[in-house]
Order: C-alpha cells, then structure tokens, then sequence
C-alpha cells in the first residue's frame, strides 16, 4: 500500500520505486494486486475526466470564450497529464513487465492516432474504389478503367506531373539562389528572407484574393481591368488577356502561385543549411584559387545535398497533393487546369461519386510510392551512418 | 532535479549557433548580388503590396481603377479609406470566427507536438520491438493525401465503424465539435512532427542520455528534464508550422466544424465572403490581411527559432 501512495506523489522518484527489491511472498501477492488495480484505476478515471472536459466543449450553447479558454487548456495541459499518469502507471506494474510496457505507453498515443486517422481510411478508401458510386455492391476494375480513360482524368495526370517537375524546380532553384546571395549581404540578409517567407503565413483563399489582382481579366463592356498584368499590357498599348483561358499557359500560371508561396520555405532551410558549413572549409577553397562559382559547385552544393533531397521531396509531395489552388481559382475542366486531388474531390463532393473518387485517391497513392521508397531507403543510410 | 541541472550547461553550448553570421568579411559579388536580391524580393512583394494597397482603397476606386494608380497620387485624402476594414469586421461576423478559429489553432498545435515529442524519444532513444519498422510506417504515412483520409473519418465521427456488422467502434458523435477538429488536425500532422523531432532528438549526443541514466533518472525524467529543453528550437520550429497550418485551413474545419455561422473558422468567413458577394473586392482585400495578420506577427516574432529548429536535424551531416 505505501509504496502505492508515494510513487503517485512524486515525479521524481520512479526511479527509485522500480528499484525496489522483492519481499516476502504474500506480500508480493498483494503489492500486485494493489498494482494492478491502480493500473486499471488511473486511466479509467483520467478518461471520464477528459470525457467530461470534452463533453462540455461539444456544448454548442456554451460561451464562446470559455470554450476557447478551456479548449487551450486542455490542450496544452491534458494531454501531457495523460502521458504522465500513464507513466505513473507504468511504475505501478511489476518491473519486468513495466521496462517492456513503457516504450508502448510513449509511441502508443501516436500509433493509435495515426492508425485511426490515416491507416484506417486508406484501408478504407482502397475497399470503396471497387464499388460503386453509392458503395453498394462491387463493380471490380470499373473504377480504375475510368481514371485512365476519362479525357478529364488524363488531363490531370499530365498536369500533375507538369507540376511536380515545374514546382520543384523552381522552388528549390530559386531558394538555392537566394539563399545563397542572401547568404553575402552584409546587412538586410533577415529581412529580405522574410519578405520572401511572407506568402507561407497566407492562406489559399487569401492567396486567391491576392492573385486576382494580378492575373484579373475583363473583357469590353463590364468595367476596366484592375489585374496587375492586364494593366501592364494596356500600359504598352496591347489588348487585354484572359490570361488564366490561355491553354496550356494557364497551367503555369497557377504552378506560379504555388511556387510564390512555397519558395520561402525550401530558401529558410536552404539558409540555414548553407549557414552551417564550416567557414574555414570555404576560405580554405579560396586562398587556393576558387572562384565563387567553384565554390559554390564544388563545396556548398555536395555539402548541403542532402537538405536538398529532403526539400525537393516535400515539394514534389506536395505538388502532387496541389488542390486549394486549382480549385479556389475556379473552371478547371472548361480550361483544362485539373489536377489529380482536385478531380478526387470534384467527384466526391460535387459529382457524389464515391467509388471514382476513392480509386483517384488510390492512383494519386500509388504515385507517391517511389518517393516514398527512396525516402526509406534515405532514412536507413542515415541510421547506419548516425 | 540534478540532473538536469549538471547537464544543461555543457549541451546547450554547442547547439546554439558560435557566430550570428552577418559579421563575415565582405566577399565579392556586391552589386550583382544586392541587385539580384532587390529584384527577387520586389516580384516576390508585388502581389501582397497590391492588396495591401487595396485594402485602404474606397469601393468604387477598386473596382475601376488599378491598385497601382494609386500610387500616382499617394497623398489625396480621397483616395484612402478604412471603411473596407469596419465593414468586413461588422457584417463578416469576423470576431468570433477569429475566436473560433484560435479555438481550432492552438490546441491542434500544442496536443501533435506533445504526442510526437514522446514518439520520437521512444523511436530514438528507447529499446522496443517493432521499433524500426513502426518509425519507417510513420514516415511512410507522411504521403497520404490529406483528402483521402476525410471522408472515411466523417464517417467514423457520425457512424463509428462497422465491420462483419461488428461495431468495432463507437459513434462519438464528433463531427461539428472542436474536439473533431483537434483529433484530425493531430492526425494529419503527426507524421511530419514525428519524422522532424525524431531527427532533432535522435541527433542530440547519447553521452547526456546515458550518463542521464546511470545517475538514476527513468525515461520520463530523462525526457522532461532534459530532451525538452534540449528541443525547444525543433519544438518550436515545428509549433509555427503547424500553427500556419492549421490557421490557414480551410479544407479540415469545413469538413469536420462546419461553415455555420456559429462555428465557422477565419478561413471558411472569408471564402463565405468572396462566395456570397461575388465580386466585391473592396471588402476581400480587408478580409484577407484580417486573416493574414496573426499568422504574420507568430512568424514575425518567432522566425528564429524555425529557422534554426528546423535544420537542426538535416545538417547534421
């Protein structure tokens, strides 16, 4: 019973609990017993707590700002406390089970978030692309006859793959480039990185706002053309362009918008990469002769490869996801900018057409395969090198 | 309490960065490079300026004219106006979206990085089975396309799930609550939390970890007293990040809050506002910045910290 009460006051000394050598054996009996039901006790409690918390927060008629005040404080403290009181638990047990549990109980929450919330649906998702529209009965390949005959479907996947080589490019180029120079300012360095950072802090739907003032068009009759580039053609005498009809132009122009606002993050840590490089290393190169370009090719690109790797990947990964964009500036079809997530979600939500969409979802998986497999494989030469 | 004390001095040392950088010797490129730099951040600038610009226009102005005319003649009072912001500040309903939406933010921000912290110390520092093969599946999950996950987890929110008419688990009834929001925000993130703290964490020395240990901490000591600390530049890396993330969405808290007036998140009012007033610019240029401004005074303020978090791992090499 003691050593039950003093293990659940203190923090600090599980370890000197688990320590604890074994004692007569009746005692054991009932030391384990106590253990075992403080086991099942803590956590049952614990959860009708949060259940409680939770159940208050799902109350639509509560004050707002309560709920707000509450909700941060749950939050940031309840889900720490869960993990000590499971910790504490841990003690409780026998301590050859305890040092075998304890790993569980840190990785646990994790692997159960994650199997609910991203390995469930895609086990899930795989089981409706084989059904029908309603999931109602299976129609067998039916599904994926049509995301590779549909001339909409084929129209996205040759977009998509424009834009996972286009927005990778560019972004990764463009932020090599400027993290570099900026690398040599010796003073504004910080600011013109955040002017470049900015886009990331805007949303898609600010982004669309602010990229109809770039690209708007009007045609003679309803009003004069406030877009930035349609400003700048009138200014040298030309028509007006509908700039996001002109096929396949269009592509590129909404490929513009992602590179603009994803630039920034591959430049940050680009920077930073660059930053770490031993200074003697590249003065070394240049007292024996190179030329900033040499040292730019033959020192700072090898030494920062693989920061390059891993942000070329998150682009491409995210390239092939690209949906807000195209979708939040509108007539994909009619001017043939679809995309791959986009038409998934068309068939979902507007076309109702669930067992098309899910067996989209699962081709725009099966595309993210091979990188995912060079990242694995990635990872594992890191491990063995760490 | 002494452990963490005796350790802290010597560790920090080599992880804060030696020198800020800026005090390096002047080294060739000078014109050509403050050129090109200008030239890069003015393109980059053009687009937020215009709407900036916008935004403090009249309604009738915007509509007819150029944002750039308004350049030509910067100081007639007839050509700048807040009314753009009252207005969408009155009749948007923005305050209590911009509550709804911090209700969204902050706990889908701190309950991932709690959770992945204690993923990524067990992956890197603790010995269990399946370790590898569980690390390699999270970072595999790293390319599931977030709008394939959404519909089979509505549907566990309003059904549960239902397996060889087995009810393998309960109807929770979250859709449209907060709580929702939170678990799949949590969901979509964890991943990328878990993969960045894990190669921040993993590569912090094994000497403090050890010797941590032979002074009689356990794993929960080690990890509070010592990793978190150690972490905080990844930690707080990956909060702003996610902070952006989760602030930006519009997908997520559409599908699991709701557009109800009630409810409704920053990014859903403002879609509301370009949807149900069409072309009404004068009044999304306002709601734009309104959504934009909170997010820019986080990277603002805590730019770096991501800067230096973020690479911690990736550089190591």
């Amino acid at each position: 019973m003691s050593d039950v009460s003093t293990s659940t006051d203190d923090p600090e000394m599980g370890a000197e609990v688990a320590q604890e050598p074994p004692s007569g054996s009746g005692q054991v009996v009932w030391v384990t017993l106590l253990r075992i039901v403080g086991a099942l006790g803590v956590p049952i409690v614990g959860f009708f707590l949060l259940w409680a918390t939770f159940d208050y927060l799902k109350n639509e008629d509560a004050n707002r700002g309560l709920v707000v005040v509450v909700a941060i404080i749950v939050g940031a403290g309840g889900v720490f406390l869960l993990f000590w009181a499971m910790d504490r638990v841990v003690d409780l047990l026998p301590e050859r089970y305890g040092e075998g549990v304890r790993p569980y109980v840190f990785v646990g929450p994790a692997l159960v978030i994650l199997a609910v919330f991203l390995v469930y649906p895609v086990i899930n998702t795989l089981l409706i692309s084989f059904k029908d529209a309603n999931s109602d009965s299976f129609v067998g390949l039916e599904n994926y006859k049509f995301v590779f005959t549909d001339s909409d479907m084929l129209t996205a996947i040759r977009n998509t793959a424009g834009w996972i080589i286009v927005v990778p490019i560019f972004g990764v180029g463009i932020g090599l480039a400027f993290a570099t120079l900026a690398d040599r300012l010796r003073r504004g360095e910080a600011v013109a990185k955040s002017m470049i950072f900015l886009p990331m802090a805007i949303s898609f739907a600010g982004a669309s706002v602010v990229w109809n003032f770039i690209y708007s068009f009007r045609p003679e009759g309803f009003g004069s053309n406030i877009g930035l580039l349609n400003g700048i053609m009138i200014g040298l005498g030309q028509n007006p362009v509908s700039w996001l009809d002109q096929q396949p132009w269009n592509n590129l122009m909404l490929m513009v918008i992602m590179v603009w606002m994803q630039t920034g993050f591959a430049m940050v840590v680009l920077s930073a990469s660059i930053k770490a490089i031993p200074e003697e290393i590249i003065e070394a190169a240049r007292i024996d002769g190179a030329s900033e370009l040499q040292v730019f090719r033959r020192i700072i690109i090898p030494t920062i490869l693989p920061t390059i790797a891993v942000v070329t990947t998150y682009m491409v990964i995210n390239a092939m996801k690209v949906f807000d964009i195209v979708f939040v500036m509108g007539n994909a079809e009619l001017r043939g900018t679809v995309v791959i997530a986009e038409r998934m979600i068309t068939w979902f939500f507007i076309r109702d057409h669930d067992g098309r969409a899910a067996a989209i979802a699962v081709v725009l998986f099966a595309a993210i395969v091979p990188v995912m497999v060079w990242n694995i494989r990635r990872f594992r030469e890191q491990e063995l090198t760490r | 309490v002494s452990v963490s004390e005796r350790f802290e001095t010597p560790v920090m040392e080599p992880i804060e960065p030696a020198a800020p950088g800026g005090t390096l010797e002047p080294r060739g490129g000078g014109w050509f490079v403050r050129i090109t730099i200008l030239v890069i951040v003015l393109i980059w600038l053009v687009p937020t300026v215009g709407v900036l610009i916008s935004s403090f226009r009249p309604e009738a102005l915007v509509d007819t004219t150029g944002w750039w005319t308004a350049l030509a003649h910067p100081f007639s009072a007839a050509s700048w106006t807040i009314e753009n912001y009252r207005l969408s500040l009155d009749t948007g309903g923005f305050g209590n979206a911009f509550l709804n939406s911090l209700a969204v933010a902050i706990p889908s921000t701190v309950i991932p990085i709690t959770i992945a912290a204690f993923a990524a110390y067990a992956f890197s520092w603790m010995e269990f089975r399946g370790r590898y093969v569980l690390f390699v599946l999270v970072v595999g999950l790293l390319v599931v396309p977030l709008q394939m996950a959404l519909i089979p987890i509505l549907r566990l929110y309003t059904q549960g799930a239902v397996l060889f008419g087995l009810q393998i688990f309960p109807d929770l009834d979250l859709g449209g609550t907060f709580l929702g929001v939170w678990l799949a925000h949590t969901g979509f993130g964890l991943p990328l939390a878990i993969y960045l703290l894990r190669n921040y964490i993993g590569s912090l020395p094994s000497s403090i970890i050890e010797s941590a240990k032979i002074d009689g901490a356990d794993h929960f000591t080690i990890f509070w007293r010592l990793i978190v600390p150690l972490s905080v530049p990844a930690l707080a890396a990956f909060a702003i990040f996610q902070f952006l993330w989760v602030w930006n969405d519009l997908l997520v808290a559409y599908v699991f809050l709701g557009g109800t007036r009630e409810l409704r998140v920053l990014t859903i009012a403002l879609q509301d506002l370009v949807g149900a007033r069409g072309e009404n610019w004068h009044l999304l240029t306002a709601a734009a910045f309104i959504s934009m401004s909170l997010p820019l005074a986080v990277f603002f303020s805590l730019q770096k910290y991501f800067v230096r978090g973020l690479t911690a791992g990736s550089v190591k090499g």
